[in-house]
C-alpha cells in the first residue's frame, strides 16, 4: 500500500482537491483531514495547502494555527512527521512557528497570479530530495501576500544551515528577502513554500509537471523511514 | 466593565505596502509634507467585570499570541477598568 499523505481542509481552503489530486499523480494515497477533527488518520505525511484558511482574517494563517487538526500537526511536525505548507500552508507554518519568518503583503500592492521560474537551493529535505540541486523549475504562483520576511540574523541562518529550499528567478515577484520561495525546519522534514507545485502536475493543466518531484520526494522519504 | 483595547502595529523595520500607498494617496488629494505613513490595526475588547489577575495576565499573552504576531508586530495594551 502506498504511503498516506493527508490534506487538510480548513474554511477557505483553495487547493485541497488539487494537492490530493498531485499526490495520487505522484503515487500516494491522498487522505483527507478536517480542520475540526482532531485525527491525523494514521497518515504518515501532511500538506497544509493554499487558500484562504479562515477567510485570512486577522492574518493569514493566524486563525488556522488553533483549529484542532492543527494541535496534532504541530506537535507530529516537532518529532518528525514531514510536512509540506504551500502557500496558505507556508503562512500558516510561520504563524505556527514551525518555520521563522513570517508573510506579508506583496511590497508592490498588488496579487500576483503567474508562472513562476524558481531555484531549488537544498535537496536536503524531506519534500525536495528528489530535485538536482540548482534545478531550475516553473510552477504557478499566486499569492497577495507571499513576501518572506525575517530578521537578518534569521536570514543569514537559514542560508547558512542550507534551510533555503527554492529561491525566485527572472524577478522576484512579491518583495520576499533575498528571493526567498521556500525554507525549511532544522530537521528538514517541515518545508514552507509561497509558488504552487500542486498545480503544475499533469501536461493539460499545468505549464510543466515540474511540481511533482516534491511530492515523490516525500514519498521516497517515507520508503527511507525506518 | 472593562474596556481593554489593543493597538497592533508593524514593526519599524517591517515594510508597510499599505502606509505607503495610503501615503500615495494622501499627497495625491493634496496632503502636502507627509513624510511617513503606518498601517495598524485596534482591537476593543470588552469584559464583564474587571480585568486582574489571571485573566489580565491571560489577555495579555493572547494579545501577543493571537492578536499580534511577535515576528513583524508591536502591540500596546491598555485597561479602562
Amino acid at each position: 500500500m502506498s504511503a498516506r499523505i493527508g490534506v487538510v481542509t480548513f474554511p477557505g481552503s483553495l487547493d485541497d482537491a488539487d494537492a490530493a489530486r498531485a499526490i495520487r499523480i505522484s503515487g500516494g494515497t491522498a487522505v483527507a483531514l478536517w480542520h475540526g477533527d482532531a485525527d491525523l488518520h494514521s497518515v504518515d505525511a501532511v500538506v497544509l495547502p493554499g487558500g484562504f484558511s479562515y477567510g485570512d482574517y486577522l492574518r493569514c494563517g493566524a486563525i488556522a494555527k488553533f483549529a484542532p487538526v492543527m494541535s496534532l500537526v504541530i506537535e507530529k511536525a516537532q518529532v518528525g512527521l514531514p510536512v509540506l505548507g504551500i502557500c496558505n500552508g507556508f503562512q500558516i507554518l510561520c504563524e505556527s512557528h514551525l518555520l521563522p519568518g513570517a508573510l506579508t503583503r506583496n511590497d508592490h500592492q498588488y496579487f500576483i497570479c503567474r508562472d513562476q521560474k524558481l531555484r531549488i537551493e537544498s535537496t536536503d529535505t524531506a519534500w525536495t530530495k528528489d530535485f538536482a540541486l540548482g534545478q531550475e523549475i516553473v510552477i504557478p504562483l499566486k499569492n497577495g501576500e507571499g513576501g518572506y520576511v525575517a530578521s537578518e540574523a534569521v536570514l543569514d541562518e537559514l542560508f547558512a544551515e542550507n534551510r533555503v529550499i527554492a529561491t525566485y528567478q527572472g524577478g522576484n515577484p512579491n518583495g520576499s528577502y533575498r528571493n526567498i520561495a521556500g525554507i525549511s525546519n532544522k530537521a528538514g522534514n517541515v518545508v514552507g513554500l509561497m509558488p504552487h507545485p500542486e498545480h503544475a502536475v499533469e501536461a493539460l493543466t499545468g505549464p510543466t509537471t515540474d511540481g511533482i518531484p516534491f511530492f515523490t520526494s516525500v514519498l521516497k522519504s517515507l520508503v527511507g523511514a525506518p | 466593565m472593562a474596556r481593554v483595547v489593543v493597538n497592533v502595529a508593524l514593526k519599524p523595520e517591517i515594510l508597510d505596502p499599505q502606509g505607503r500607498a495610503v501615503q500615495g494617496a494622501l499627497g495625491r488629494l493634496g496632503l502636502s509634507g507627509v513624510i511617513n505613513v503606518r498601517q495598524g490595526k485596534q482591537f476593543t475588547i470588552d469584559l464583564d467585570g474587571e480585568l486582574e489577575g489571571d485573566r489580565a495576565d491571560l489577555l495579555e499573552k493572547l494579545a501577543g499570541e493571537l492578536l499580534s504576531n511577535p515576528v513583524i508586530e508591536d502591540f500596546a495594551l491598555t485597561v479602562e477598568n
